[in-house]
């Protein structure tokens, strides 16, 4: 028998052809006759569009068309990209045009495209076109958006607030009178990113003489962008194929539909040419979908032994100019306050406001970040003022496994009621507690300080829902020359999702891990599917691997049974060949077997015979599962200049069973280094007009290699019961818990001092600033 | 105004007529199909376009294919040995040093440099010099412990 | 984000690239390109015309005589920072190029292009004013040398003319066993400078100073040669309270406010940076504090 695959750190079947320059992205992409494209952008935050004059730059040699709203098909003209996920609570659910006509919202907003020979004529024929607008007051800072004021996001609307919501349960108003002690906190968390490498890009093709439309796009869900373009192009869903090919990271940004994605294909049935068009990164900057701004005011209720009686609050979310994907993000951080806790009683009124910016949609840890942060200062908070450990308050409210499962009190997005399926919270954050040596940290804290250096230690706890519905299929089928192909709605941009379902298909059909091929991202190859968002893939693609694979397994095993005459029990399966157990001990490979099953022209098949070796499977899970963690930040902070490293970083961490573990590895290092550019770095920042001021790499700073530690990474693993795998996502717990485990090492290593943080990023200007308030600088003089 | 250059890439001489104003990433994907180099920011601080001019490690962004005229340019489409990986290639698939590849050329072009110069780089050397390429997805450590195996791999070979 | 069409022309010779500054209208040296290019790419500026001097005669080397360190200008920077002479004569540079961008930049980035260039948070400048450098200059009109202080007139302006190439940077020497040091307060290694402090200190046997130089970049237009600092350094033993004392003069600067950081922090900084610039100064001509 084979190695076990499953649980194995097998290293990637993408690697070899990544690392030879062989990867294929959209910009990858050439077909003959290929025209390029370049949009040209509103220069404005708000503004009414009262003429677009395209001539000058329809008259640059070399270019073909220049596209504006009216030359788009009538069906797109007017319309607006689909809102995925509505909910009852918004009141506008305004999403974008495909190209802008009477109004602009945000800096960057497209309002018309230009199809030329290069991407180089095509912007220099987009700087040619002469747009006059009517500038309007443009709204950049959420607060003053729901101020009843003059400025309005929106001309359509007479205001600023697109929903209203309440999550919760219990009773706030009763515990908070009575509370022996309450704790109140304001909250910033400043705008972000996504930034993949990889912009997004989209090359169009149409192929007459078949009626196909190709697209491709560097999309995280090529199968409901699909379904956007069939809608939005008044086209047959099966005309169109689209493909993710390789995708350079996704982070969540590029599960959107953006109207770029409709209209790169319209202009390339319009010009009957193929077209691509790749973002450059200014544009990605002002028009791919961003997180946060967001303004939270807290308060925690507890007893005298640091019991939680209570959570209450308001939450105000900037959602941008527009809701691609409703109110999910907030609606996610909502639900996320509680985590590991026992909270009784809870409430959280959240406000969606309308500004001039680009729309916020989930990014990496999708508003969960913003709610551990929240209730991670809530709870240091408690500690602090009650004079207890910090990791003390924690244990005494953590949920316990004998409760499991456990009923929060509230709905989750995935519209069920939250129940933690399955964890054991002490024993995750023991467990990192014990490998950050928490218990020696004092020592070490005032060893530092003896010799000038001021070191703090921050824990940080989560509870994360992943593998949302509604499913993701796979189809597993053996083809004549022994392959086993799987093709799978699941897509890739870099978190090993080809590696992983190989590893399950090799287990569960008997056959070499080299003979598996994946297809994925294609909707050519498997009709119906969702993609990678809100860590889903494993869970859902796995399990429908897994039940695919066992399922072809029976098949193999039926059909070898019958041509070597044994019973079925009687047949094992090892690397590809059904072997008899009795007599020679005869064999068949399974692509002979595969032959056999497409059957004989002319002849009847076999009474309980279905023809070929395949199975699809839809996994649709019943709601999600729980994965949980513990992160402990150590820190130094240069009290001078306010310079922050982090010298230790800890991760216990349970994502269930784990199918790869240097997979599993690698996506919570790259979680947590997310976690420290929201922690410490990035800051996408708007000046009063909404005009976006960070727009390249110079000035927004992701995390670089001398700023990201190696983690120190443990594995608990919770199996869930509502997978045949046990699994649980992977994807974002990295990043969930690090921003409040870094503030509060930071808080911690400058206790002295007596401050306080409660914003992100934190960075060295406002922890000078702080310090100085709190008269820090009259002591330190003697040390500089 | 076109004009014609004579760029060598790995090992191989190409003659093209190119504008000036085309950068050497764009001339290497696009004129001459090499796509292994990527494009990720076009003002020179993500470092996923890194190639080798003459040996010296450049952000092929900032360059313009004219500059390149005469000079040596090597991608990582030139690191395979007979189509197999090298043993820097191999580290990093053996680390998981890589997550969505397309920081990785650039890195594999740095970290080529770097080994070259510096048989025997500390872990503080190896994050210094990787702080001049972007990577989002990896969160370093998989490329920093790919960098330092392929260090120890490469002076056992050369018996260093 | 591809620039707006230019021209590209590949002179030999001095006498050629001045010959085509004269010539031209709206033409720009490339020297590494590792500021102008990004400034092309994002259309920020246009030309019609880029004079690549990289293949010109004549205009790199590192050469030491008569108590003077001579660098050609087409220098780049990796050769510097490698260079046994600049750490031998002028190890200030040397400490300074660690922060100048990263590899991959400094392979190509040469010291005239900075001086070109004079974003006020540059390092080699500020190296420069530190040092009292003189910048020679040539154009079809003739050669002339600037006394850096003179040589910055503005934000990223200096007084290089339209017409004119810089082709050597001349670094009087400081006596061996000088002290010296740069910090610079980076948000991220290899980032611009958000503000940073040379200094160079003489001391003579009895700890006292003979001679000082302290210079900021990141908190004005040009680096800034801070002479209160000296002058109250001079004459005096170099101890926490003279460079205490000495940092504390900074106050008067009036850096600038940008997307990175208050005009506020940055003196904050130049302060710190001050200090702790003298104290490791201090610790290398044997007289540490």
């Amino acid at each position: 028998m084979g190695s076990k695959l499953f649980g194995a750190r097998v290293t990637r079947l993408e690697d070899p052809s990544l690392l030879t320059g062989r990867g294929r992205y959209v910009d990858d992409v050439k077909t003959a006759g290929m025209l390029h494209a370049c949009f040209a952008r509103s220069s404005l935050a708000h503004a009414r569009i009262n003429a677009i004059d395209v001539s000058a730059a329809a008259a640059l040699r070399g270019v073909h068309a220049v596209l504006t709203a009216l030359d788009l098909p009538r069906a797109m003209r007017k319309a607006r990209m689909p809102m995925l996920v509505p909910n009852p609570s918004i009141a506008t659910s305004l999403t974008q045009h495909c190209l802008a006509q009477d109004e602009v919202c945000y800096v960057g907003q497209p309002l018309a495209v230009v199809i030329a020979d290069s991407r180089h004529i095509a912007e220099d024929a987009a700087l040619l076109v002469d747009v006059d607008y009517e500038m309007l007051p443009a709204v950049s800072d959420c607060r003053d958006a729901v101020k009843s004021s003059d400025a309005l996001a929106h001309l359509t609307l007479d205001n600023n607030i697109a929903a209203t919501f309440r999550l919760e349960c219990g009773n706030v108003e009763e515990v908070f009178s009575s509370a022996p002690h309450v704790f109140s906190e304001q909250i910033w968390q400043h705008r972000g990113g996504g930034m993949a490498l990889e912009t997004r890009a989209v090359v169009a093709v149409l192929d007459r003489a078949i009626g196909q439309l190709t697209v491709w796009s560097s999309t995280q869900t090529p199968h409901i962008a699909r379904r956007m373009l069939a809608d939005l192009l008044d086209r047959d869903l099966e005309s169109i194929r689209l493909i993710a090919p390789d995708v350079g990271g996704g982070f969540g940004p590029k599960a959107i539909f953006y109207a770029e994605e409709a209209v790169i294909p319209a202009a390339a049935l319009k010009l009957g040419r193929p077209i691509k068009w790749v973002e450059d990164r200014r544009e990605h900057f002002m028009c791919a979908t961003q997180e946060r701004d967001q303004y939270w005011n807290v308060s925690i209720a507890v007893d005298g032994e640091a019991k939680i009686l209570g959570v209450r609050g308001t939450l105000l979310h900037d959602t941008g100019a527009f809701l691609p994907w409703g109110i999910i993000m907030p609606y996610i951080a909502a639900a996320t306050v509680p985590g590991p806790y026992v909270v009784p009683n809870y409430a959280l009124d959240t406000t969606v406001a309308l500004t001039n910016k680009v729309a916020t949609t989930p990014v990496r840890g999708a508003g969960r970040p913003q709610a551990v942060f929240a209730m991670e200062r809530l709870m240091d908070r408690v500690a602090h003022e009650l004079h207890i450990d910090p990791a003390e308050v924690r244990s005494r409210n953590f949920v316990q496994p004998a409760q499991m499962p456990y009923s929060v009190g509230l709905t989750f997005r995935d519209g069920k009621p939250l129940i933690y399926d399955s964890g054991n919270y002490p024993l995750v954050q023991e467990t990192a507690l014990e490998l950050a040596d928490y218990a020696d940290f004092k020592e070490r804290k005032a060893a530092a300080r003896e010799d000038g250096r001021f070191r703090g230690i921050g824990i940080a706890n989560y509870v994360e829902g992943t593998g949302l519905g509604p499913y993701e299929g796979v189809t597993v089928r053996v083809l004549p020359n022994g392959k086993v192909s799987v093709a799978t709605g699941a897509t890739t941009q870099g978190q090993g999702t080809r590696t992983t379902l190989s590893q399950i298909v090799a287990e569960s059909v008997g056959c070499r891990i080299e003979d598996v091929q994946v297809v994925a991202g294609d909707t050519g190859a498997i009709a119906q599917g969702v993609g990678a968002f809100a860590s889903r893939q494993a869970v859902n693609a796995g399990s429908s691997a897994s039940v695919a694979g066992k399922t072809v397994r029976t098949q193999i095993v039926k059909l070898a049974a019958r041509f070597l005459g044994v019973t079925e029990d009687e047949i094992d399966l090892d690397d590809g060949v059904a072997i008899a157990k009795s007599g020679n001990r005869q064999s068949m490979t399974f692509g002979e077997l595969a032959r056999l099953a497409q059957g004989m022209p002319g002849f009847a098949m076999a009474p309980d015979q279905t023809p070929g070796l395949e199975s699809t499977a839809y996994f649709t899970p019943s709601q999600a599962s729980y994965c949980s963690g513990t992160h402990v930040a150590e820190v130094e902070v240069d009290a001078m200049t306010g310079a922050v490293k982090i010298v230790n970083y800890v991760v216990s961490h349970d994502s269930g069973t784990i199918i790869n573990p240097l997979i599993v590895d690698g996506q919570v290092q790259g979680g947590v280094a997310h976690g420290i550019g929201n922690a410490l770095f990035e800051w996408m920042k708007y000046d009063e007009n909404a005009q976006p001021v960070t727009t390249t790499f110079a000035d927004y700073l992701l995390p670089v290699a001398t700023d990201v530690p190696t983690c120190k990474i443990v594995h608990v693993e919770s199996p869930s019961p509502l997978n045949p795998l046990g699994v649980k996502g992977a994807g974002e717990g990295g990043t969930i818990p690090a921003a409040a485990a870094i503030v509060s090492a930071i808080e911690d290593a400058l206790s002295e001092f007596g401050v306080h943080f409660t914003e992100t990023p934190l960075v060295p200007e406002r922890i000078v600033d702080v310090l100085r308030e709190a008269g820090a600088y009259e002591v330190l003089e003697e040390m500089t | 105004m076109k004009r014609e250059v004579s760029i060598t890439v790995n090992g191989r001489e190409y003659r093209r007529e190119v504008e000036p104003r085309l950068t050497l990433a764009d001339f290497l994907r696009h004129d001459l199909d090499l796509t292994g180099t990527h494009v990720g920011c076009e003002h020179g601080v993500c470092g996923a376009c890194t190639v080798l001019v003459n040996g010296r490690s450049a952000r092929s962004c900032l360059l313009f294919a004219v500059q390149a005229e005469g000079n040596e340019i090597a991608t990582v489409e030139g690191l395979s040995v007979d189509g197999d990986l090298n043993a820097l290639q191999c580290a990093f698939r053996d680390n998981h040093g890589l997550q969505c590849g397309f920081c990785t050329s650039g890195i594999l072009m740095t970290l080529t440099e770097l080994l070259r110069d510096n048989p025997d780089p500390t872990e503080e050397q190896v994050r210094e010099v990787l702080t001049g390429n972007l990577c989002r997805c990896t969160g370093y450590a998989g490329i920093v412990a790919s960098a330092l195996d392929a260090a120890h791999h490469l002076r056992k070979e050369s018996g260093y | 984000m591809k620039p707006a069409p230019f021209e590209y022309h590949a002179p030999r010779t001095i006498a050629e690239a001045t010959g085509l500054l004269a010539e031209l209208e709206n033409a720009k040296i490339l020297a590494g390109g590792q500021s102008l290019v990004p400034m092309l790419n994002f259309r920020y500026i246009s030309v019609d015309h880029l004079i690549d001097i990289a293949k010109v005669e004549g205009l790199s080397g590192i050469a030491v005589a008569n108590g003077k360190m001579r660098v050609g200008a087409m220098t780049r920077q990796r050769e510097l920072e490698f260079s046994l002479d600049v750490a031998n004569y002028c190890p200030l540079l040397t400490e300074a190029l660690r922060y100048v961008g990263h590899r991959q930049t400094r392979n190509w980035g040469t010291i005239g292009g900075s001086l070109a260039h004079a974003d006020p948070a540059a390092e080699q400048p500020t190296v420069c004013a530190a040092c009292d450098a003189v910048v020679e200059i040539v154009s079809k009109r003739g050669s002339r040398r600037v006394a850096f202080k003179e040589f910055g007139v503005g934000f990223m302006t200096t007084t290089v003319q339209p017409d004119e190439l810089i082709v050597t940077i001349e670094f009087p020497l400081w006596p061996p066993g000088h002290g010296f040091s740069f910090q610079e307060f980076e948000r991220r290694h290899g980032d611009f400078a958000i503000a940073g402090a040379a200094s160079l200190v003489e001391v003579g046997p009895d700890r006292t100073v003979r001679r000082a130089s302290v210079a900021l970049c990141g908190v004005a237009n040009t680096p800034v040669r801070v002479g209160e600092a000296e002058d109250m350094l001079v004459g005096k033993e170099l101890s926490a309270i003279t460079a205490r004392a000495a940092a504390r003069t900074t106050n008067s600067v009036e850096p600038l406010s940008d997307v990175h950081a208050s005009a506020n922090y940055r003196r904050h900084l130049a302060e710190v940076l001050t200090f702790r610039s003298l104290r490791a100064a201090a610790a290398r001509c044997g007289s540490p504090f």
